[in-house]
């Protein structure tokens, strides 16, 4: 009897892809292959092209909150001497560092460590005690953050620099040479990868946007760490066509109908993340606009503008770029509200988002409001603060949406 | 010979009235930058006959700075941003904002909505700083500074100004690090309140001023016989410890501060910046060799040894780590730096100020029984 096969959905691929990235890193290790942990933002091209196995500590983070371990992490991480202040992903990993164990999820303890800091300072500290209490070398590639709209040639000079310096470091410590062909060839497919995760995300311009917004938080760990592999550009590719598809026949994953749409600003609250999602599903509320979309694009077309490019990263753009790329994705998606996201544990990220809120407030003319949480400790994170902030926000949405009837029908 | 407690209490009234400073400044027809921590490249305002005002914030309340950064930003940040906001500030020419670390990162976009009427040069600079890529990118952007000095202040800024004002800046470094050696090594001649104030001071005003003044000082002290000392000494690490009511505490337990590892005294002044043909270059490789701040990329945690060492050195009873609070670099710094102690004997207190703080109470408290168990 011949046997069918049924072909897996792109989200199915994709769920699959990133059970492989991480068995990979396990393997690797087995094999007695050197293996690192690594920065969430760092050139990926690098270690994809040399082939070198690494796990992502901060991924690691926001999957052991998503699956209730962070509180119990950060506090052992806590009686280590580490404050509370502290990234909850940083305390989640020093917790682990300590322990070698964690009943939510595990990765391979490192035998050097990988670091950038585009995103935050935060992770040069982290990193550094880590290189420290493990005693493994640490690269860091530092990527000053920028003053101007555009990443300035001394910058891209600098970065370039320690490109360079960290492959000659990481033959050294893994025995494993460049490829500079293999190099070209990743950036190529990570090209392909990132315009078809742009293309995918592009489709939550759709009325209805045809898949709930917070699918990207699940699916943008591929987009982070195994875009330099084509079988990360084939899941993208086909989840972009999946999402052409229904958009093309106006239809949408999101469960019970889409009746607002919203940007939604900062890293997702993991360990409150059914709670968040829930409360804005439950009343139509969907998120079709988010920094996730641009900020995995990593668009190049040489060495240089890969230099660029990992500069441009959120947290790493001057304010007024940041604020740019929110408003072009929300007036391009048609949002008729926003939520930011307070988050306890990044202080770059939520520095500056009391501006944000004003300037998104006037500059689109749509409420905005903030709530306090964090992104794996669920201390920080008030279900009441929340659920009353997100009401106010649909009150004024559908009171704006009632006046412009009202204005039209006039 | 003056008495050296008429200079400590010249010195410690500058440091108690940097506005009045600003404003003498000012109405001699000199203009003022405002520096933010940490190590801006202020050389470049003395070279361009301007007044560098070192701001490091204030112990006040804040409000307004509440609608642009969030509660958990640290004191230093706020109460500068607050001081911006209410038109203290006015009048700086410009404020020199560094990228050291996440929070500042942010203070230049809220300052730029807040403080609008004083302009900002974002100051980037290299962590990667011991690598000739780094010291290259430092460079230019120290370059591109002394243009946008150039611009704001009217005033061209030759490469012989530079060396001239480098030379004014090692100076006053090596006075300030005569002082620290003379203090620590006579124990209870000076509080620790007049210990912060002197060094203090050195922000508010003209650096040759105050290392005439320092060094004057320094021969009064050297001159001046070492009082009986049954207090506890002890080495002071962290961003800063210039808060009134913390110092009081430290005053009123006989403690004597007999070295620092702190960003805003000793870390500052402990390395010259090396005379190079091209005066900026040398600037920019001072930042590879400062040791000891958390703000800096510090591989191989430096700064833990050696502030075990400079424990060790001074003869100190114990430590006191001085944590601002809010600030991730030292809240990473501590662990490590609290097993390095430990393993080395050395004891531990870490206390939490801010300098919002109006009740010293806790800390007053756990000042004491740490005085009392090392006693």
């Amino acid at each position: 009897m011949a046997e069918t096969t049924e072909k897996l959905n792109a989200k199915q691929v994709l769920r699959q892809l990133q059970d492989k990235i991480a068995q990979d890193v396990w393997d690797a290790k087995n094999r007695g292959e050197k293996i690192g942990w690594c920065a969430s933002n760092f050139p990926q091209e690098i270690t994809t092209a040399m082939g070198i196995q690494v796990a992502f500590p901060e991924n690691m983070g926001a999957a052991v909150g998503a699956k209730g371990g962070g509180q119990r992490m950060c506090e052992y991480a806590e009686g280590m001497g580490y404050s509370s202040d502290l990234c909850s992903y940083s305390r989640i990993n020093f917790a682990y560092a300590d322990l070698g164990k964690c009943e939510e999820l595990e990765i391979p303890m490192p035998d050097f460590l990988l670091c950038c800091n585009n995103i935050c300072n935060c992770l040069m500290k982290w990193y550094e005690n880590l290189a420290l209490e493990l005693d493994i070398p640490l690269l860091l590639i530092d990527i000053p953050h920028l003053d101007e709209m555009e990443c300035d040639a001394d910058r891209v000079k600098y970065i370039r620099a320690q490109f360079d310096d960290c492959i000659h470091q990481l033959e050294e410590i893994t025995g494993k040479k460049m490829d500079y062909d293999k190099l070209r060839s990743v950036m190529e497919v990570s090209q392909r990868s990132s315009k078809a995760w742009l293309r995918a995300c592009s489709y939550m311009s759709a009325k209805p946007s045809p898949f709930s917004g917070f699918d990207i938080f699940n699916n943008m760990a591929v987009a982070c760490v195994g875009r330099g592999t084509v079988e990360a550009a084939e899941a993208f590719e086909q989840l972009a066509d999946e999402y052409a598809e229904l958009a093309a026949k106006g239809e949408t994953t999101f469960k019970g109908g889409e009746k607002y749409r919203i940007l939604f600003e900062g890293i997702a609250c993991w360990a409150n993340l059914r709670f968040t999602y829930k409360t804005l599903q439950s009343q139509g509320v969907n998120l079709v606009a988010t920094i996730y979309g641009p900020a995995f694009s990593f668009l190049y077309s040489n060495l240089d503008e890969l230099m660029a490019a990992y500069a441009y990263v959120p947290n790493s753009n001057c304010f007024e770029k940041e604020v740019q790329l929110r408003v072009d994705e929300a007036a391009k998606n048609g949002v008729e509200g926003a939520i930011i996201h307070i988050n306890r544990s990044c202080k770059k990220w939520s520095g500056n988002m009391y501006e944000m809120e004003r300037q998104l407030r006037e500059r689109l003319g749509i409420p905005v409001i903030t709530f306090d949480g964090d992104q794996s400790d669920p201390r920080a994170f008030s279900e009441a603060q929340y659920a009353t902030r997100v009401q106010g926000l649909i009150e004024i949405m559908e009171a704006n949406r009632q006046k412009k009837e009202a204005e039209k029908n006039a | 010979m003056r008495e050296y407690t008429s200079i400590v209490q010249e010195l410690c009234g500058i440091a108690a009235a940097p506005k009045q400073q600003l404003e003498r400044a000012l109405a001699s027809g000199k203009k003022a930058v405002g520096v933010m921590p940490y190590f801006a490249p202020e050389e470049l305002v003395y070279a361009a006959g301007a007044l560098p005002v070192g701001l490091w914030g204030a112990d006040m309340q804040c409000s307004e700075s509440r609608r642009y950064f969030p509660a958990f930003i640290c004191s230093i940040l706020h109460s500068t941003l607050e001081m911006g906001i209410s038109g203290q500030l006015d009048g700086l020419s410009a404020i020199m904002i560094p990228i050291s670390c996440d929070s500042l990162k942010g203070m230049g976009a809220n300052w730029h909505y807040a403080v609008p009427q004083v302009p900002i040069i974002n100051v980037a600079f290299a962590e990667n700083r011991k690598i000739a890529a780094g010291v290259e990118f430092t460079l230019s952007q120290f370059k591109k500074i002394r243009k946008q000095l150039e611009e704001i202040l009217g005033a061209e800024i030759s490469d012989a100004a530079i060396a001239s004002a480098i030379a004014v800046y090692n100076e006053n470094r090596a006075a300030l690090r005569e002082f620290t050696r003379i203090v620590g090594e006579k124990p209870g001649l000076l509080s620790a309140s007049e210990r912060s104030g002197v060094i203090k001071a050195g922000y508010f005003m003209d650096r040759a001023e105050h290392t005439a003044l320092v060094r004057e000082l320094n021969a009064a002290l050297s001159a001046a016989e070492a009082p009986e000392f049954r207090g506890v000494k002890v080495v002071l690490s962290g961003i800063m410890a210039d808060c009134h009511g913390l110092l009081e505490v430290f005053d009123k337990n006989r403690l004597a501060v007999v070295a620092d590892q702190l960003a805003y005294e000793s870390v500052n002044f402990a390395d010259d910046t090396p005379v190079t043909d091209d005066p900026i270059r040398g600037m920019a490789e001072r930042l590879g060799s400062i040791e000891g701040a958390s703000v800096l990329y510090d591989l191989g945690k430096r700064r833990c040894t050696q502030l075990a060492e400079t424990a060790q050195a001074s003869g100190a009873d114990g430590v006191i780590f001085v944590l601002t609070k809010f600030c991730d670099p030292e809240e990473y710094d501590f662990v490590p730096l609290k097993r390095t102690l430990e393993k080395a004997g050395i004891p531990l207190l870490q206390i939490e100020i801010d300098r919002q703080m109006d009740s010293y109470g806790q800390i007053s408290s756990a000042v004491e029984a740490f005085c009392e168990t090392l006693a």
